[in-house]
């Protein structure tokens, strides 16, 4: 059924090295429109750095990236920008030296006629968007270091969907966050989902991601243990995969799980 | 959509103040750090005028002083870009150094005499000044390249510089000294003809009034376009007076020191002028390389708030991680920063040299130094991120009251220097303490 469709993002035999490590082995995963997919493994599973070379922040060492079925070159996150991929960064990537508004359009800023900044345009826009999605957000003029960890949270993510993202990448988005900010950010993340986005969240602990995700893929060693729709297993035989590589009747196993 | 989550907090939070100083300060939106170094200074200058049996706010003192000033103030604006971006440059007094003995050569050998221009020529000082800057640009894109492409930290490629452009300074002419300098070129370093004079100065002071009043209601309009809070008007008319006013004093000031008693009796007999009987009073005006030095801190000042380019020079100071995944280019950026520096540099050069009215091998020695402490005294923070170009500039205006008020005092040079360097420690910690109090 979804196979039918063109995956959003189809990332197939990619492997990294960094020194002689393989942190990223083969793995090969996929993304369709309106897709939650988690993406689960302990710390150092390879998972983040898979991400990031689809966000363009390393450069692959072999494997293939497609978007909407058509090759895609990503060698920088401009590039990744390009294809409408956002990626929400597991150590808050603002610049916290500078306002919220600043941040919002760090790369990408609205200028005037004559080519200088117009921060006024910039501070209505972030106003309206952060009020959209925190709407207890006042602190516009001050430099985001000022901020609590969720208003940076917000700030993030409100910098990932003005620009009209189609793939979104959240790592460990709720890290940083108290339970009534987790549960905004589980809102947000079934709007964008309904808009059609695809989202990536990647996670090391299984509860953030299995009620939000419709597929999970787990990855250990830099391999993909295996892949699996939420419905068809349970949050332990996910845990099974996480921790033991062992693959359950309902998931499809992948070049990492374990040989029985 | 925007409207409505703006009117929420359309009143100036200016209204909740407690006591009257706090509430004008919250209204005028003034930067209280800038304050306080304004404060400093003014004990400084009362400080010296009171030890030096009132000889520092003179006219002629405070002109100097604003003349002296010029050169590292012009160098300091490009520093603290460099230092925002967590990056050093100790190369800047030895580029000085070679870019004027580049341009004493082109303006003494190589336009007049090679290129057969003859001396005097009028094209002479564009020509040489625009060689400097091709050489001192030049100098900036190649230092830069290498700190952001090859990854070799700033404080290394730049020391080298300091040892490089130093010895390249001495091959241009085997160390010997080049002068004098072409007449026109010579008028950007000051002095009685170097300076503006009472009219033009008076049309300056005017004409930045202007553009104070003009900024203010622009920054309204603004404010009300977008529905954001307004400060009172009586704090922008606060804001105006304030701001006008010290302009008038400057001007004044400048004005009010006349050319000495010898030149302003020659220019009499030569252009036939009669001498009155309380003798010839001749205002300097402002000094041309001061006015040169405040356009430099104008545009800096627009390049660093206004522009993509000083946007992404405070991101990447702040966090280089976010600005590279926020897809700017930050080599590119760290290359035109360093270009940017070179640029002053050789402006920088044009003043020392026309003032000195010569380039030697040691020109700009030490200034380095005085750069990098101007613009950490004038609150550029060196683990990256922070500083303003008005800032440095004051802070370039107190190491340089600091060593002229020292002078006037008598004190001996090795005094001054443990002086200068006691009080850029003691300026760092105060700042610390300031920074830490505040968050």
């Amino acid at each position: 059924m979804l196979d039918a469709r063109t995956p959003l993002v189809e990332m197939t035999d990619i492997s990294i090295s960094f020194g002689g490590i393989r942190a990223v082995d083969h793995a090969s995963i996929d993304l369709f429109p309106g897709e939650v997919v988690g993406l689960l493994g302990h710390n150092g599973a390879g998972k983040s750095t898979l991400i990031k070379i689809l966000s363009g922040a390393y450069k692959r060492d072999a494997g293939s990236i497609r978007i909407n079925g058509e090759d895609a070159t990503i060698n920088n996150p401009r590039d990744a920008k390009g294809y409408g991929i956002e990626t929400i960064y597991q150590q808050l990537a603002v610049a916290d030296n500078v306002d919220a508004a600043a941040n919002l359009f760090l790369g990408r800023e609205i200028t005037t006629p004559i080519g200088t900044l117009d921060d006024a345009a910039m501070e209505a826009k972030a106003r309206e968007v952060m009020g959209r999605l925190n709407p207890n957000f006042r602190r516009f003029k001050e430099p985001v270091k000022a901020l609590s960890g969720g208003q940076r949270q917000s700030v993030a993510i409100a910098r990932a969907i003005l620009f009209n993202a189609r793939i979104l990448i959240m790592d460990e988005p709720t890290a940083a966050l108290g339970p009534q900010e987790t549960a905004q950010v589980g809102d947000l993340i079934k709007q964008l989902k309904a808009d059609g986005i695809g989202i990536f969240l990647i996670s090391h602990d299984i509860h953030d991601v299995f009620d939000l995700a419709d597929r999970v893929v787990v990855m250990k060693n830099g391999q993909v243990v295996g892949s699996a729709r939420t419905s068809d297993v349970t949050k332990d035989e996910v845990l099974g995969m996480i921790i033991l590589g062992k693959v359950p009747a309902g998931a499809v196993p992948g070049p990492g799980a374990l040989q029985s | 959509m925007a409207d409505q989550h703006a009117v929420q907090n359309i009143v100036h939070p200016s209204v909740h103040a407690r006591n009257p100083l706090q509430r004008f300060l919250i209204a005028t939106e003034l930067d209280t750090r800038l304050l306080g170094m304004v404060g400093a200074l003014a004990i400084i200058w009362i400080g010296f005028h009171v030890f030096s049996g009132g000889l520092f706010l003179t006219p002629r003192n405070l002109w100097n002083l604003s003349v002296q000033t010029a050169s590292v103030a012009v160098m300091v604006t490009g520093m603290v870009l460099v230092i925002v971006t967590r990056n050093i440059d100790l190369s800047v007094g030895s580029i000085l150094g070679l870019v004027a003995m580049v341009m004493g050569v082109m303006q003494t050998d190589i336009l007049p005499t090679q290129l057969g221009l003859g001396l005097g020529h009028p094209l002479i000082w564009v020509l040489s000044l625009a060689a400097g800057l091709i050489v001192g640009t030049g100098i900036g894109a190649l230092q830069g390249s290498i700190i952001a492409y090859l990854r070799v930290p700033a404080f290394i490629v730049t020391l080298g510089g300091y040892l490089v452009w130093r010895g390249a300074a001495w091959w241009v002419t085997m160390g010997r000294t080049v002068a004098p300098m072409d007449p026109t070129f010579q008028l950007m370093g000051g002095g009685p003809t170097g300076s503006v004079g009472a009219f033009w100065s008076w049309v300056v002071g005017i004409v930045a009034c202007c553009a104070i009043v003009a900024g203010l209601y622009m920054g309204r309009r603004q404010r009300r376009r977008f529905n954001f809070p307004l400060r009172p008007v009586w704090a922008e008319a606060a804001l105006a007076i304030i701001g006008c006013g010290l302009t008038i004093a400057a001007v004044w000031v400048a004005n009010a020191y006349p050319w000495p008693v010898r030149i302003a009796e020659k220019y009499a007999e030569a252009t036939g002028m009669a001498i009155p009987p309380e003798g010839l009073f001749i205002s300097h005006g402002i000094a041309i390389p001061v006015l040169i030095a405040m356009g430099v801190g104008m545009v800096m000042t627009f390049i660093a708030t206004r522009t993509r380019f000083g946007r992404y020079v405070f991101a990447m100071g702040g966090n280089p991680e976010a600005a590279e995944l926020a897809g700017i280019n930050t080599r590119w950026v760290t290359v035109k920063i360093f270009m940017l520096m070179g640029a002053l540099c050789a402006i920088a050069a044009a003043i020392s040299s026309a003032r000195l009215n010569a380039a030697t091998n040691a020109m700009g020695t030490l200034d380095e130094l005085y750069v990098i402490a101007a613009a950490v005294i004038g609150g550029t923070s060196l683990a990256g991120g922070v500083g303003t170009i008005a800032g440095a500039l004051l802070g370039a205006l107190v190491m340089q009251s600091l060593q002229s008020g020292m002078v006037l005092m008598g004190l001996d040079s090795p005094l001054q220097s443990i002086v200068v360097g006691i009080v850029l420690v003691f300026a760092v910690w105060l700042d610390t303490l300031y920074r830490r109090n505040k968050h």
